[in-house]
């Protein structure tokens, strides 16, 4: 499953990472070496099990329903690129 | 008296203790070694303010018979993972540009309540990606270690990566301990490159709320020290159950340090055969041999193992990082905090900010994480590898019916040159071949400094425990270490 330029150019874009036109073949060569090596996994017979999803033999926590924070909006604030007024400022979402 | 800079963790609350020095003596004594030790980059940030400050509190404390423990007074480094409040918190990231968190990671608060005192934040591979301190933007930490002969004498070597600003640090002598952090080995592989030991602790033991987060099934902080019992006094600091950290175990910590008891008579050491792997130099080969005999002459049992699914630990952790790092990367955007970079548009400013903001190394494993999580593909790649990760796990388990740690060398190699391997991603991933298995697993392990390579460089062999068997393997490692007796400095 070697990966094409087309296919580099729509993973950029699903990533939000922009990549120069020159640099696509390049990064594809990449990212096909990495690919072609993980590719041994296949030598391994996974019939059975199960997908592992938590490594931590646990049984997930509930918490309390109820407010433990807030208040804090010039500490969310304080490391924006841009605010205003006590907002983020963007560029504009919708035209 | 030796340089208040050679005193390990122990030896220098003992020293506190009996007033023989002060904690401010102490923190000065590092500032002026971090001063004349900046050539190595081993800080991003030193915080010398916010160290003697904390210094005199320690005193202060100590003075009034209030003193918080073993680590009251203790000048450490921090990881640049760490969010420390107020200071410079960046990943080794551009991306990262200027953040000074609004608040305190629990790991690192923790060892504030302990009376530790903050030395600055260390270098690392940018967002832990890395096994050579060569991703950071702010450019690669020097391993204070050089090779006595062979081809490489005299040149400038690689610390190990992630952490490799905090083992820098703590070998150099510019730090007592330091934090570190490790995904599929970040603590261990620069701990055995710079010749000092390097613990990462069970999944779950220490708090990931507010450690910056790269792959968040396998991302566990741990301590680099200079002794076993030093990382053992770490650790009692760091770890902790957190309300805030939903995989965080409750669970008692004990004193960890109780537990090097220097006994091992009867404790089983399995020793697997898929560690054996083509290409492993002698010298690496020859030392876990010595591991081996030193355990047995201990009164250790030694007992040989299989580990089946070994080799592919490495390439199931190269899809499941990458997936979770394409994830957790995703907030940043640009909007909220670090770098932004503007764009024609919303979509052109995200990756305007991205392509900016992250690194050659990081923008690769987004990709590929993207990928293998995008339609059609996550079921044979994603899927896959969590299967092969349950086989993994299944290996260990097993093997702890006939064994109670198991004993591996920690890196194929010793310290390779600036340079080497840059341009072979798969090249740099094979230097955590031995430290991986344990990490997909969420096993606790540790390396200890064994012995001085053909070339006069650090070499370590590697613990492995069961699940919350730090005890355990702390008690084993403290062994090895006398055994192994390693006195090198660089």
């Amino acid at each position: 499953m070697a990966l094409d330029t087309d296919t580099v150019k729509r993973i950029a874009r699903l990533a939000r990472i922009h990549v120069d036109e020159a640099d696509l073949a390049p990064l594809a060569d990449e990212l096909n070496n990495i690919l072609g090596w993980v590719e041994q996994l296949d030598e391994v017979d996974t019939d059975g099990a199960e997908p592992m999803t938590s490594v931590a033999e646990m049984v997930q926590r509930l918490r309390v329903d109820a407010v433990t924070d807030g208040d804090v909006r010039d500490r969310v604030l304080a490391n924006a690129p841009m605010e205003a007024d006590g907002f983020f400022v963007v560029p504009k979402v919708i035209e | 008296m030796a340089a208040l800079t050679d005193l390990t963790i122990a030896q220098a609350g003992a020293g506190l203790d009996k007033g023989e020095f002060t904690a401010r003596e102490l923190t000065d004594a590092y500032l002026t070694a971090m001063e004349a030790a900046r050539s190595l980059n081993a800080y991003i940030e030193e915080t010398p303010e916010r160290a003697q400050t904390m210094a005199d509190a320690s005193d202060a404390r100590r003075a009034a018979g209030n003193a918080a423990g073993a680590l009251d007074g203790i000048p450490l480094a921090i990881k640049d993972l760490f969010c420390t409040e107020g200071a410079l918190s960046t990943a080794g990231s551009h991306i990262l540009d200027g953040f000074r968190p609004t608040y305190e990671s629990t790991v690192t608060q923790n060892l504030w309540d302990s009376g530790a005192v903050m030395l600055g934040k260390v270098n690392m591979d940018e967002f832990a990606m890395g096994s050579a301190n060569i991703t950071s933007h702010y450019g690669p930490t020097l391993n204070p270690w050089k090779a006595s002969s062979g081809d490489n004498a005299g040149k400038d070597l690689v610390p190990g990566g992630s952490s490799g600003g905090s083992a820098a640090a703590v070998a150099a002598r510019i730090a007592a301990g330091a934090t570190g952090t490790d995904t599929g080995g970040s603590i261990r592989q620069p701990g055995a490159f710079c010749g000092i030991v390097g613990l990462k602790p069970t999944y779950g033991r220490c708090s990931r709320w507010g450690v910056i987060a790269f792959a968040s099934s396998l991302d566990q902080a741990g301590p680099l020290a200079r002794t076993v019992e030093d990382s053992a006094l770490m650790l009692e600091a760091m770890a902790s159950f957190d309300p805030k950290d939903s995989t965080s175990v409750d669970l008692p910590v004990p004193s960890y340090a109780a537990a090097l008891t220097g006994d091992i008579r009867g404790l089983r050491v399995g020793v697997p055969a898929e560690y054996r792997m083509d290409g492993t130099p002698p010298e690496i080969e020859a030392l876990w041999q010595k591991g081996v005999d030193w355990l047995r002459d201990a009164g250790a049992e030694i007992v040989d193992i299989s580990l089946p699914h070994t080799k592919y630990a490495l390439p199931a952790y190269y899809i499941v990082a990458p997936a979770e790092a394409s994830s957790n990367l995703a907030r940043y955007d640009g909007m909220r905090f670090g770098l932004r970079v503007d764009g024609e548009d919303l979509t052109e400013t995200y990756e305007r900010t991205r392509a900016e903001g992250f690194g050659h190394e990081v923008k690769r494993r987004v990709m590929i994480g993207t990928y293998v999580l995008s339609a059609g593909y996550y079921d044979a790649y994603y899927l896959k590898a969590q299967r092969v990760r349950t086989r993994i796990a299944d290996d260990f388990r097993a093997a702890w019916d006939s064994c109670d740690v198991v004993l591996t060398p920690t890196t194929p190699s010793s310290a390779f040159t600036l340079g080497e391997k840059q341009d072979d991603p798969i090249a740099m991933y094979l230097n955590d071949i031995f430290t991986v298995p344990a990490s997909m697993a969420g096993l606790p392990a540790i390396s200890v400094p064994a012995g001085l390579s053909d070339v006069g460089l650090p070499l370590g062999l590697h613990l492995i425990a069961p699940a919350f068997g730090e005890e355990t393997l702390l008690r084993a490692a403290g062994v090895l270490e006398s055994a192994a007796g390693f006195t090198a400095q660089p």
